[in-house]
């Protein structure tokens, strides 16, 4: 079986995020790093290739984004991928979801998975779609925020959450599957993973490569124009009360109480 | 026609879902803004008259495919393709949830089309709709256009309030759609299992401690339970407690767990995500004790406690019950 995990390099949360006003996309400058969402995937993989029902070949680490990204793939590589594949072009630059799930869909056409591996959300994008956006571009069945996963031969059975509780979902290979962060807790790699991350083979590869067609991707392949940004609209900002003598802490949280009339 | 087509969700027992009927009320209204109509479509054995009654929040007419399965997104992106196809529909809307949020995506592929997700406001201008989407933790809001149709717009939770239209039945149309091979490849098992039947009911406690991952683990939970006691009210939690078995789903608050408003809403060890916040937001007093200053949380709340809920809420504890004598 052969596993491709989508990830993706995000700015570091530890850094501000904010918007370019100018040309209206996130501002890509400062810290990077991969996305925390996407090191559960790869640790899913990890977990089906140590549990053993089934047989793995190859875990592909998979992303679409500017050099930098790069970087994420080593850190992808360091967590137990095999080997990774960058789909980078500046024709690229700009793509919204739909765009995105289309390139993405192109590259993974050229890999023929057996199982797609996503994190449950970009930690910058948080559009929580590009799971089912390239599923439906592969042709395949797909399932996002599992939280429990059960390879045999041939299919999975899954468990997520949706709107009236735990759903159970029986799922035939090759398909898609988004996993929430609760479905496991990422390994740290190791130092000699870390150093030995960027002698792992890595494929760069341009729309021409994966056959993708440049006038469905960018800027002016996206369907959505972001119009304008603007503040959030003006909230009084609460108390803040910060925790030094908890004796004293508590007596004021029971004032702030007693003065509403909540106890 | 610049009509706007909706996806009315419905648990087992055939109730729709109320984010799905504020999506209808919402389409009503805005299909009047740019001349056009809302529709519904409804998946599986949904009988007439209960289809019929969505026009009472403005739906003009249901499409419904009654052979298809409820509950699994794929199937309901190819119900949807076809009703927007044959009809030709600018724009679906979906009430917050996450089936929408799949539903939109497998949409937006296979129609080519653009999508906006977590949407909180959507405005006509000109015969178009343009999309309001906060982001970067709500620090700033995007106003997203479409450059083509149809357009995908998926909500956010409760963005869109449940409106009754006045309006009479809906006409119920039943069509038969031909499934794509990959979406019967996924088959529910089990559905909105709970794990928890007969639990509390928390939206309807006028005080509530919600627990999160701060709590520590399992056993820790007691701390919030007491606290909750003593304020004489109940306990909820966030999908991470939920997902970790330290606590029922039935107490889970935000995007596919409970919205809730009481009197009171105590956060112990919550960082307050935006899929947690839109349940507990409207709450009338909400504070928060979080070790960590930069939690989101202290950007909503009306009390902020920076510190160790460990040290803090059983002390907390004992001085409300000494009050309350
Ligand atoms: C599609 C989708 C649907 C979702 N639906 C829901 C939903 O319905 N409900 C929901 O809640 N979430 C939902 N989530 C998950 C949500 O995004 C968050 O992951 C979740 O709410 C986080 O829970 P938490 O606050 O308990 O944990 P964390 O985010 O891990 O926060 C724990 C907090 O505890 C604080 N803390 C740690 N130790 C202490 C201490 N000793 N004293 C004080 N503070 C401490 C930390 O500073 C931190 O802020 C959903 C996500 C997705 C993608
Ligand atoms: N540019 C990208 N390259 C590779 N994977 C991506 C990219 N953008 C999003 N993803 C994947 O899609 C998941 C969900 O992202 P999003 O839909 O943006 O919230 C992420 O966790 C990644 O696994």
């Amino acid at each position: 079986m052969k596993i491709c995990c989508l990830v993706k390099e995000v700015p570091d949360a530890a850094v501000q995020k904010r918007i370019d006003a100018g040309t209206k996309r996130l501002d890509r400058s400062g810290e990077r790093t991969l996305n925390p969402f996407d090191t559960h995937g790869i640790e899913a993989a990890m977990q089906i290739r140590e549990g053993g029902a089934v047989a793995v070949d190859e875990i592909v680490a998979v992303t679409m984004g500017p050099d930098t990204a790069v970087r994420a793939l080593h850190k992808s590589v360091a967590l137990g991928a095999d080997r990774s594949l960058h789909l980078s072009d500046p024709a690229l630059s700009g793509s919204d979801v739909c765009a995105t799930g289309y390139a993405l869909a192109k590259a993974l056409e050229t890999e023929q998975p057996d199982l797609v591996l996503l994190g449950q959300q970009s930690d910058d994008g948080e559009c929580y779609t590009i799971g089912a956006v390239v599923a439906d571009h592969l042709k395949m069945p797909s399932l996002t925020q599992v939280i429990k996963m059960d390879v045999s031969e041939g299919k999975l059975v899954c468990q997520r959450q949706a709107e009236y509780g735990y759903d159970t979902v029986e799922i035939a290979l090759p398909a898609v599957i988004s996993v929430g962060d609760a479905i496991n807790e990422p390994r740290y790699p190791s130092l000699k993973a870390i150093m030995g991350a960027k002698k792992k083979p890595l494929d760069t590869k341009g729309t021409g490569d994966v056959g993708i067609d440049p006038s469905q991707v960018g800027e002016a392949g996206s369907k959505t124009q972001v119009l304008g940004i603007n503040p959030p609209p003006p909230k009084q900002s609460g108390e803040i009360i910060e925790d030094e003598d908890t004796n004293e802490t508590v007596e004021k949280i029971v004032a702030w109480l007693e003065e509403r009339k909540l106890i | 026609m610049a009509g706007i087509l909706v996806y009315a969700l419905h648990d087992d027992a055939g109730v729709f879902n109320n984010n799905s009927l504020g999506a209808i009320s919402e389409a009503a209204k805005l299909a009047g803004e740019i001349g056009g109509e809302a529709a519904a479509v409804v998946v599986g054995e949904v009988d007439d008259a209960a289809c019929a009654a969505l026009g009472g929040y403005g739906a003009s007419t249901v499409y419904r495919a009654k052979s298809v399965p409820e509950g699994l997104a794929q199937p309901i992106v190819d119900v949807m393709a076809k009703v927007i196809t044959d009809h030709g529909f600018s724009y679906a809307l979906f009430g917050g949830g996450l089936l929408g949020f799949e539903i939109g995506a497998g949409l937006t592929a296979r129609l080519g089309a653009g999508v906006t997700m977590e949407v909180t406001k959507v405005k006509a201008e000109d015969g178009k709709l343009i999309a309001e989407r906060p982001v970067l933790q709500d620090s700033a809001i995007v106003d997203v256009g479409y450059v083509s149709e149809p357009g995908i717009i998926i909500g956010r939770l409760n963005a869109f309030d449940v409106k009754p239209s006045g309006g009479g039945d809906a006409a119920v149309e039943d069509i038969e759609v031909e499934l794509s091979a990959w979406s019967t490849k996924a088959r529910m098992v089990t559905r909105g299992e709970s794990g928890d039947e007969g639990g509390v009911n928390i939206e309807d406690a006028d005080f509530l401690v919600g627990g999160g991952r701060g709590l520590g683990d399992k056993d820790n939970f007691a701390v919030a339970r007491e606290l909750a006691s003593a304020l004489g009210g109940e306990v909820a939690a966030t999908r991470a407690v939920v997902d970790a078995g330290w606590i029922p789903y039935s107490t889970q608050i935000g995007q596919t767990g409970k919205t809730v408003a009481p009197k009171l809403y105590l956060a112990l060890g919550i960082s307050g995500a935006i899929q947690h916040k839109v349940g507990m937001q409207n709450s009338e007093n909400i504070v928060a004790i979080n070790k960590d200053q930069n939690a989101p949380i202290f950007e909503f709340c009306d009390l902020g406690v920076v510190g160790d809920l460990h040290k803090i809420a059983p002390k907390l504890t004992e001085a409300i019950k000494a009050k309350k004598g």
